[in-house]
């Protein structure tokens, strides 16, 4: 059994019996059986020592089982390390960050408080996964959609405090972006309402993201200052219809005047949906596009109409850009449309993503598990030639000769104003192989951050060296982070190193 | 192993997404009743954690992935199993296989596994 690390055995079965008497027996995890269920089957340290493990596991279903909780533990400086729907898979899954804490475990919180269709938000739980909501939508017919992440298993909640990211228009692609207002538990125990819920009987907790006074939802993301058990969504109302059309440039440096007209498409809320960039299958191939760029756009069909031809119109200054526009497409979908279109840029979830991780012709022996590298860069075609170029370079050089398997560079859009280029690194159950990985993604980590490029969003394991990127005089805003850290949770027993973040007594001190 | 290859055999009647999926709560609030499994029970966890994946036709991955692992020497959708027993669907839920990672008690109660295992057994 795994112990949380500097709490007597005496202390730790003190506090699971106060975990018990808050939310039964049957809810509290203790044996090696249940306590591997929270293993990170994507762990890139499956089966090493270093394999971040928990010690135990917790599941309140009520904010008031989490506070007795958190106050039990608090009380006995035990490490707790919250998890939403615990598929967090890639960046950790449902194991903790620091080995040996206890998981406390949301996902029998699967409450859908409310969804209002005349203001167009939710209010959920944190173990209220994509599916739940879209079904709790579906079945009262309510004229809403959600915006899923690829897997749609995953929490609306945890995705959204994660730094994920979804397919259909914007701003409701940014998860974090589009929530509004939050119930937190803070390491005492206190429960916290941000924005408008400060204000008793108010009722525009989900219609004003910003309240009063100073604006603390930040520190929950990618935080680790309070459990968040409720928050608020904006959801978009069904758009009418969808239409997307297709910019093909044939010179490599076209990809320069093709950015500047997205951004500028998109600066002026003509394109909102989520554009597919793509560089040449086969480059220097005659007649081939060097770069192929899809900008679709939601809305009422007489009016995206309009807006397509206004980008037709923009993107035909670029010489030789060929402008393909494709047909509208209507909601809700017809069971034709629903069998060719990607499902996720219509707000429905799924779990095809999948399919990338699982046997197929080109793959009869997939490695099982992936993990992400992916650098925020500039928005202009020269940024997306130069991180081209430092792929190039970096496949050969960053990966010792190795042709580890690594996939990409793929540039999301899911955030306003900048990209991501993501590469994936497979992950297996071999140590080998994923000593190998580590060694690259730590390299190709600090190679990208000399060139002013860091990630938005990190595997656990990989949280310390992304946070070490971010070092702008001396790790300024870490050391900020840390001093709220130490006076919101001065015993540091919540999700301690999350996202770089230690509490005192496990800091390395700098 | 011999418990690996019997693993994903029970199932007959094709599942579908969709419209049924929809019509379901979370199989956590589902109550599992003490005692006897329940088939029925078991049909609602199987469309909501496993159908997603295991369902027919495309964009089911886990489907995807057994065709090239079987390549017709078993069905790929797992409802179309006949080989399947209820302890070798247990193992199946727990252990996690390449991708799929192990389904948590608070996601699938030992009960509600038990109405599972069930399901897939019978179908």
């Amino acid at each position: 059994m795994t112990f949380p690390p500097g709490v007597s055995e005496r202390d730790f079965a003190a506090a699971l019996d106060e975990f018990r008497a808050a939310v039964g027996a049957e809810w509290v995890f203790t044996s090696e059986e249940d306590v591997a269920l929270y293993r990170d089957a994507y762990s890139p340290y499956w089966g090493e020592p270093e394999e971040r493990v928990a010690s135990a596991a917790v599941a309140p279903v009520t904010v008031e089982e989490v506070q007795a909780v958190v106050r039990a533990a608090n009380a006995r400086r035990i490490p707790l390390y919250p998890i939403s729907t615990g598929r967090n898979l890639a960046y950790g899954g449902s194991a903790p960050v620091h080995s040996g804490s206890v998981v406390l475990d949301l996902k029998r919180m699967n409450r859908v408080i409310e969804v209002n269709e005349r203001n167009a938000y939710a209010l959920v739980e944190p173990g209220v996964s994509y599916f739940d909501l879209y079904n709790h939508i579906e079945e009262r017919g309510l004229d809403l959609w959600i915006d899923p992440p690829d897997p749609g298993w995953g929490s609306v909640i945890g995705n959204a405090l994660d730094g994920g990211g979804g397919w259909t228009a914007y701003p409701f692609r940014d998860h974090f972006g589009a929530h509004c207002g939050m119930e937190v538990v803070l390491a005492d125990g206190e429960i916290v309402r941000t924005g408008m819920g400060a204000v008793p009987n108010a009722k525009t907790w989900q219609q004003n993201k910003w309240g009063y006074g100073p604006w603390v939802d930040g520190l929950f993301r990618q935080g680790n200052m309070g459990v968040v058990t409720k928050m608020g969504f904006w959801l978009m109302p069904r758009p009418e219809a969808y239409i997307a059309g297709t910019a093909e440039v044939f010179n490599d440096r076209d990809i320069i005047p093709l950015m500047d007209t997205l951004n500028l498409l998109e600066n002026r809320h003509v394109v909102n949906g989520s554009t597919q960039l793509a560089g040449a299958a086969a480059f220097g191939q005659r007649d081939a596009p060097a770069w192929t760029l899809t900008v679709p756009i939601y809305g009422p069909e007489k009016v995206i109409r309009a807006q397509l031809e206004y980008a037709r119109e923009k993107f035909a200054a670029i010489e030789g850009c060929r402008f393909v526009a494709q047909e509208p497409i209507r909601t809700p979908l017809s069971a034709q449309d629903r069998a060719r279109v990607r499902l996720v840029n219509f707000g429905t979830p799924n779990l095809s993503t999948f399919a990338s991780l699982g046997r197929s012709q080109m793959q009869p022996n997939p490695p099982g598990g992936h993990i992400g590298f992916s650098p925020i860069i500039a928005r202009t075609g020269e940024e997306l030639l130069e991180f081209r170029d430092f792929y190039r370079i970096g496949l050969a050089e960053i990966s010792g000769g190795d042709d580890l398997g690594v996939r990409g560079p793929v540039f999301m859009n899911n955030w306003e104003r900048s990209l991501v280029a993501l590469i994936m690194f497979p992950i297996s159950k071999d140590a080998k192989s994923n000593r190998r990985m580590r060694v690259a993604f730590e390299r190709w980590v600090a190679a990208a951050g000399e060139r002013g490029w860091a990630e938005y969003r990190a595997p656990a394991v990989f949280q310390d060296i992304v946070s070490d990127t971010y070092s702008y005089k001396n790790h300024a805003l870490r050391r900020l982070h840390e001093r709220i850290k130490d006076a919101v949770d001065p015993n540091g027993i919540l999700a301690a190193g999350r996202y770089g973040v230690w509490p005192k007594h496990l800091r390395k001190e700098a | 192993m011999k418990s690996r290859h019997r693993v994903f055999a029970v199932f007959s009647a094709a599942a579908l997404l969709g419209g049924l999926l929809a019509e379901l709560g979370s199989p956590a609030q589902v109550a599992s009743a003490q005692g006897t499994p329940d088939s029925e029970r078991g049909r609602a966890i199987y469309e909501y954690w496993c159908a997603p994946c295991h369902a027919a036709g495309p964009g089911h991955p886990g489907t995807q992935s057994l065709q090239i692992k079987y390549n017709g020497s078993l069905p790929a959708v797992l409802l179309e199993r006949t080989d399947l027993t209820a302890e070798v669907v247990k193992v199946f839920v727990r252990q996690g296989v390449l991708s799929m990672a192990p389904f948590r008690k608070t996601e699938i109660t030992d009960a509600a596994l038990g109405d599972l295992a069930t399901y897939v057994a019978e179908n």
